[in-house]
């Protein structure tokens, strides 16, 4: 049966990595956190709180699973095994799902710490978009949460909107931001609130004539309205950090600086790293305060 | 007196043609994007339906997001007024009218002759709509016509969790790994989308009689749904609920013109 497989426009690139600067060896602590999302999992290893390794992937049907495939991936490209590991903390939409979690801590709590450690402590709001929701969270100098905002109800404005979008049009999702700018002109933004008529829409402007550029960039414009309502209720207090995938998208993120008249800080990691870092270091402060596991 | 209403909506203009009460020709066609085109060819076969010649037409009410482009309107009716007038001419104890579409949904409450007293639509969010079953049949490679019966024929009723049509999407497939029938599923479909519309009745207000139009109106297992969240002993629903507005519109030029 030669049937041509469809192609998933939506699907990302599933990335691991390893510090080649670090001997877990010497650490005296190695903790991981495992941030098992709605669409994407990630682990990663820290050996005293310094990145060691992760893994990132997409979150399967099975969350135990989910987040032993993160770990596993991690964990191939070093030496490390499983038993050398003195803390798990699970977090994220699936992380009472962890099995090898020794603790589970909050996403809101994680990427807030998480954002802390990737920007640094000058980071006082943290934009989190993730697969499924989009939290915008406000917190101090030490990563401590103060306030926060999430929408979890609509697709609006999430990653899992942009693949859809991604699949509609038939464009890889990593090409979505700098294809969106490959444009004459700006286009108004197509409908903010509803994912599914948004997608009516954008059939509509392909029929009359617009290209498929436009139509992205008509879209990304929207989701950027959409984050930018949301990061106006919990007020914006600089310095700004995006994290979650969408970070990734300067399609909506270019325009969603434009409104903010805000220049978001500059990852030294892959933001979508956050929460798994954020748990990862969780652990190490409670392996530090003699609260390990015992080890 | 023989009156026309004209609804443009988003999907199709509908024309109805109405002498002393009483409806004589009916006629719809998909809007597409010629909504002036779409307004001639629907109220032409309106006229050939009811056998009549356009000037035996003494006014035309228009309705819908595409009124503007009704030229030959003598009237504009707003969609809420289209809506309970056409629920007064067909029952006139409607004192609730739900008009559940294809991408909106409007609520609205009536005294005895069919004037606004409040309103709710929902035009923003596809899981308040039509729309929001449309996916999910997909979802379920199921056609969108037996969404309906399928889902009356389950006695296990299950909760759907997400709010948002994307995400239940996921959650139906979800669902179907689990194995769970599908019927019971189709169910859960329902009753989600039926819970959605009656908090939107209850913000106005339920009040006996309940008239619903529009096409989810077809749709057995959403109207039984609808009953149940109610807790109602009947819906009122008259013949081609697609055409509501149009009749309503038309109920409007003829008063309007006496």
């Amino acid at each position: 049966m030669a049937e041509e497989q469809k192609r998933e426009f939506w699907r990302w690139a599933e990335t691991n990595w390893i510090n080649p600067d670090i001997k877990w060896e010497d650490a005296e602590f190695i903790t991981v956190g495992i941030d098992v999302g709605s669409v994407s999992s990630q682990a990663v290893i820290m050996a005293d709180g310094e990145f060691y390794a992760y893994g990132n992937m997409r979150t399967g049907s099975n969350s135990p699973d989910s987040a032993r495939n993160a770990l596993k991936f991690a964990l191939v490209k070093t030496s490390l095994t499983e038993d050398k590991i003195h803390y798990f903390i699970g977090t994220g939409y699936g992380r009472v799902n962890v099995p090898m979690a020794d603790r589970t801590v909050t996403e809101i709590a994680c990427h807030a710490r998480g954002a802390n450690f990737i920007y640094g402590p000058q980071v006082r709001t943290v934009l989190d978009v993730g697969g499924q929701d989009i939290k915008a969270i406000r917190c101090d100098d030490k990563g401590k949460v103060t306030n926060f905002l999430m929408n979890d109800k609509c697709a609006a404005g999430t990653g899992r909107g942009m693949e859809v979008f991604a699949d509609l049009l038939s464009v890889p999702i990593g090409d979505v931001g700098d294809r969106s700018f490959q444009i004459a002109q700006e286009p108004p933004p197509v409908s903010s609130t509803c994912v599914v008529y948004a997608k009516s829409e954008a059939t509509g402007l392909l029929r009359k004539g617009l290209g498929t550029n436009e139509v992205l960039a008509a879209y990304c414009s929207a989701m950027a309205d959409r984050i930018y309502s949301l990061l106006k209720r919990v007020g914006v207090e600089p310095e700004f950090a995006i994290t979650g995938g969408m970070a990734k998208n300067r399609g909506v993120i270019d325009r969603l600086k434009k409104k903010l008249g805000l220049e978001p800080m500059k990852a030294k990691w892959d933001p979508q790293l956050a929460g798994a870092a954020g748990a990862a270091l969780f652990g190490h402060a409670l392996c530090k305060k003699g609260k390990g596991r015992g080890k | 007196m023989i009156t026309a209403g004209i609804d443009c909506g988003a999907r199709n203009t509908k024309t109805v043609i109405i002498k002393d009460g009483k409806i004589i020709g009916k006629a719809s066609v998909p809007t597409g994007f010629e909504q002036d085109q779409a307004v001639k060819e629907s109220l032409e076969m309106a006229l050939k339906d009811a056998g009549i010649t356009r000037d035996q037409i003494e006014r035309i009410g228009g309705t819908g997001s595409g009124a503007k482009s009704i030229q030959e309107a003598d009237i504009k009716v707003n969609d809420i007024k289209a809506m309970t007038m056409a629920a007064n001419f067909f029952f006139p104890s409607a004192r609730t009218v739900a008009d559940v579409g294809a991408e909106e949904a409007r609520t609205a409450k009536c005294d005895e002759k069919g004037n606004v007293v409040d309103f709710a639509i929902n035009e923003k969010c596809a899981a308040g709509a039509g729309a929001f079953i449309e996916a999910m049949a997909r979802a379920l490679e199921t056609p969108l016509t037996e969404m309906g019966t399928l889902a009356l024929s389950s006695s296990n009723p299950i909760p759907l969790n997400a709010q948002c049509t994307i995400f239940a999407e996921s959650e139906v497939v979800g669902l179907i790994h689990a194995k769970t029938e599908k019927k019971d599923i189709s169910r859960a479909i329902h009753d989600a989308m039926a819970s959605r519309i009656v908090s939107m009745i209850r913000r106005i207000g339920v009040n006996p009689d309940i008239v619903m139009f529009g096409g989810l109106a077809y749709n057995p297992g959403f109207v039984t749904a609808l009953q149940r969240e109610l807790a109602v002993d009947q819906i009122y629903i008259p013949e081609a609920p697609e055409f509501g507005s149009a009749v309503g519109a038309a109920v409007v030029a003829a008063q309007d013109g006496q």
